[in-house]
């Protein structure tokens, strides 16, 4: 090819060649939790975590989406699940990140909920970051009644709750 | 559970991109930012001379390698093209419009643009159009800085 | 190497088992996954057969629909993946996940594959989306409707003399009139063409009628090779041959009255007749074409030179249902299904992508695996 630069010596404003485009692009979307997604959020308006049980594993999925991932059948069951649960990973970010709206160091966490079979992640607050390990016990710290809604920033974090940790063999298969 | 239960909430995803150009775009984007349109000679299948307007790095056909750019005609012929009548969001005129493919004098392929041409009945395929600009101050090397094509007639 | 060589060699596969949602304008009280289960269990039960049963599994959709990255991971929760199984995904409508399919079939390591796509339009603006699409220099900045650019195409057509606007109104017409027949139709009704050409304008010179509506939509298919097919089903809908070919994208730089790239495609899917006397003329029982737009069908009849006597989208076609990602593959299923039901010996289905009839795909079936009886053969 030949230079296209070639035909610019002409160019009448003498100003830079362009070579950036900028492109904003915005998509407006009506997003639909679905009827499992739905049945959780209801259930943490109300300061509770609701799964769903597999029909044919018998696994209980929190947040639900709908179906068992391993079965791939539609979960309906609905089980409540206790408010503490076992810390099976997590790590410590020390990085600052655009949006970030927590101090750092902090902890993040895969939490199971007693009575669940897949674990989530949740924010560890209340100790030292040096101080988390896998197997800790902890549960959930929610905002003030009148302040929870279909959302999960009803749930300002997770905090130990005491108990003895628990023993790596009740969690190695969630990891 | 009933229909009004299920959860619903708008989501918005925003895109801030901004893209390199490369040579043959840039040079197209200056070209317009200077008021000039330009296209890339290339060669069809037969090896007959064409230039393609807006140029491509490559040829849209037969893939070969363009050669250089030159400047084409500000006017062109519409060789299809469709009205508007309720124009959208962030579409290049807020007034019922046609968007047509206009071959500029000069050139092989055609390009997407519109024409101010005040009613659809003013709009027939082979009619001859000619580029309003925006003012010089206002543009900065993309393809809106034709603000639309409008009848020739109208443009003397 | 020739169509026909190349059709020599290829091992019989062919769909045994479809399964498809009703087609509607708006599914919001279940989610991806919510929607796709039933659709998947269906297709399973229909031959007696589970995932585990399945050698491969590959999916259609586009994130851009779902407003969130790797949409169609989380959609493999429909089928449930465990223990890890082969799987694929294609960014494209679903008819180019079953050509992903067919392709690995022919190595001949794998018998069977589930293929699926999943399009749900109306939580997004898809006027916005399908602009995106396009080329991100020239086209996208100015944000052009998928409508708008289909009309361009209309109008290229009505300037060749060999279509007008009433010949739009028919397809529409006879569309939506063969789709009250269809219980998964969107859209279907008795109307004349002349009461459709009293619609408004969309964008000149498309009329309302002239477009496909806004749809919520599943559909997904088994495919089996050989003898597997034969044990799945009673009449196993071959594929005789698929092809797929695609276009310039930049609109100026192509005729748009005309698809050579649907032309060619079905070249290289073997549809053509061998004789040389009647070239182009193609005698199928049915045809199902991606046309969302009306005009497009005369473009692809044209393309295709489809004979008089075949009957083209009995289903009603993409103007009765246009889930995106989800209508192409649906093509494939509603003509298979003619052949599995035993009321067609032969079909071609068609898929499209992009602007305009920019990318087209085009499938040939048969009640035999050799293929109908050739005219001149």
């Amino acid at each position: 090819m030949s230079d296209p630069g070639t035909i610019t010596d002409s160019g009448s404003s003498g100003e830079a060649p362009v070579t950036m485009l900028a492109t904003p692009i915005r998509l407006d979307y009506q997003y639909t939790a679905g009827l499992s997604q739905s049945r959780f959020l209801q259930g943490i308006a109300q300061g509770k975590f609701i799964g769903q049980r597999c029909p044919a594993c018998h696994k209980v999925y929190v947040p639900p989406r709908g179906s068992c991932p391993t079965d791939g059948v539609a979960t309906t069951d609905p089980v409540e699940l206790s408010n503490s649960g076992t810390v099976t990973t997590y790590c410590v970010v020390n990085v600052p990140f655009q949006g970030q709206s927590i101090e750092i160091p902090y902890i993040c966490a895969q939490i199971l909920l007693d009575g669940a079979n897949i674990a989530f992640m949740g924010l560890i607050q209340e100790l030292p970051a040096t101080d988390v390990r896998m197997g800790m016990r902890v549960e959930a710290v929610w905002l003030p009644k009148d302040q929870w809604g279909l959302t999960m920033a009803s749930v300002k974090y997770f905090r130990p709750n005491g108990e003895p940790d628990a023993d790596y063999e009740t969690f190695k298969e969630y990891l | 559970m009933a229909d009004s239960e299920v959860l619903r909430a708008p989501h918005v995803l925003e895109y801030p991109y901004v893209r390199s150009v490369g040579p043959v775009i840039g040079a197209f984007l200056t070209g317009l930012r200077d008021g000039r349109i330009l296209g890339a000679q290339s060669r069809d299948a037969q090896g007959k001379a064409t230039v393609i307007v807006p140029p491509t790095e490559y040829d849209p056909v037969t893939s070969a390698d363009v050669g250089a750019l030159v400047e084409v005609g500000q006017s062109g012929v519409v060789t299809t093209w469709s009205w508007a009548p309720e124009p959208k969001k962030d579409q290049p005129l807020d007034r019922p419009f046609a968007w047509v493919l206009v071959r500029l004098d000069g050139a092989t392929t055609a390009m997407l643009h519109v024409v101010d041409a005040g009613s659809l009945d003013a709009m027939s395929s082979g009619m001859r159009v000619t580029a309003r600009w925006r003012p010089a101050a206002e543009r900065v090397g993309r393809v809106q800085d034709i603000e639309c094509f409008v009848p020739e007639a109208a443009n003397p | 190497m020739s169509a026909a060589a190349g059709r020599a060699t290829v091992r019989p596969v062919a769909v045994v088992s479809a399964a498809q949602t009703k087609s509607v304008r708006r599914e919001d009280h279940r989610n991806e996954v919510e929607m796709l289960m039933p659709v998947v269990t269906d297709v399973f039960a229909n031959i007696g057969v589970t995932k585990a049963d399945m050698g491969f599994v590959c999916s259609g959709s586009t994130d851009y629909l779902v407003g969130a990255p790797f949409s169609f991971v989380m959609a493999l929760d429909a089928v449930g993946v465990w223990p890890p199984m082969r799987e694929s995904h294609v960014e494209m409508d679903g008819a180019w996940a079953l050509y992903e399919a067919w392709t690995l079939l022919q190595e001949g390591e794998i018998d069977t594959a589930l293929v699926y796509s999943f399009g749900r339009s109306s939580p997004s603006q898809l006027d916005r989306i399908l602009a995106l699409q396009l080329d991100p220099y020239y086209m996208a900045p100015m944000w052009p409707d998928p409508v708008a650019l289909a009309a361009l195409q209309a109008q290229a057509l009505i300037d060749t003399g060999k279509a007008t606007e009433k010949d739009f109104a028919a397809v529409a017409a006879r569309s939506r009139r063969d789709a009250l027949r269809n219980p998964n139709a969107q859209v279907a009704k008795d109307q004349s063409p002349d009461d459709l050409l009293r619609d408004d304008y969309v964008v000149a010179p498309l009329r309302r009628h002239a477009l496909p509506p806004i749809t919520d939509g599943v559909v997904a298919v088994v495919l089996a090779a050989e003898d597997r097919a034969r044990d799945l089903c009673e009449r196993p809908a071959w594929i005789t041959g698929i092809d797929h070919r695609i276009e310039a994208h930049a609109l100026g730089a192509r005729d748009l009255a005309q698809s050579p790239s649907t032309r060619l495609a079905a070249q290289g899917a073997g549809v053509f007749d061998a004789s040389g006397d009647a070239p182009g003329a193609v005698h199928v029982d049915v045809a199902e074409l991606h046309a969302p737009f009306a005009p497009q069908e005369l473009i692809l009849r044209e393309a295709l030179g489809l004979a008089d006597s075949v009957a083209v989208n009995p289903s009603g076609g993409a103007l009765a249902a246009n889930a995106l990602m989800v209508a192409g593959l649906l093509r494939i299923v509603e003509a298979a299904s003619r052949i599995m039901d035993g009321s067609a010996r032969s079909a071609i289905a068609h898929a499209t992508s992009g602007p305009c009839l920019q990318q087209n795909l085009v499938c040939a079936l048969a009640a035999e695996p050799s293929g109908p009886a050739r005219k001149g053969a």
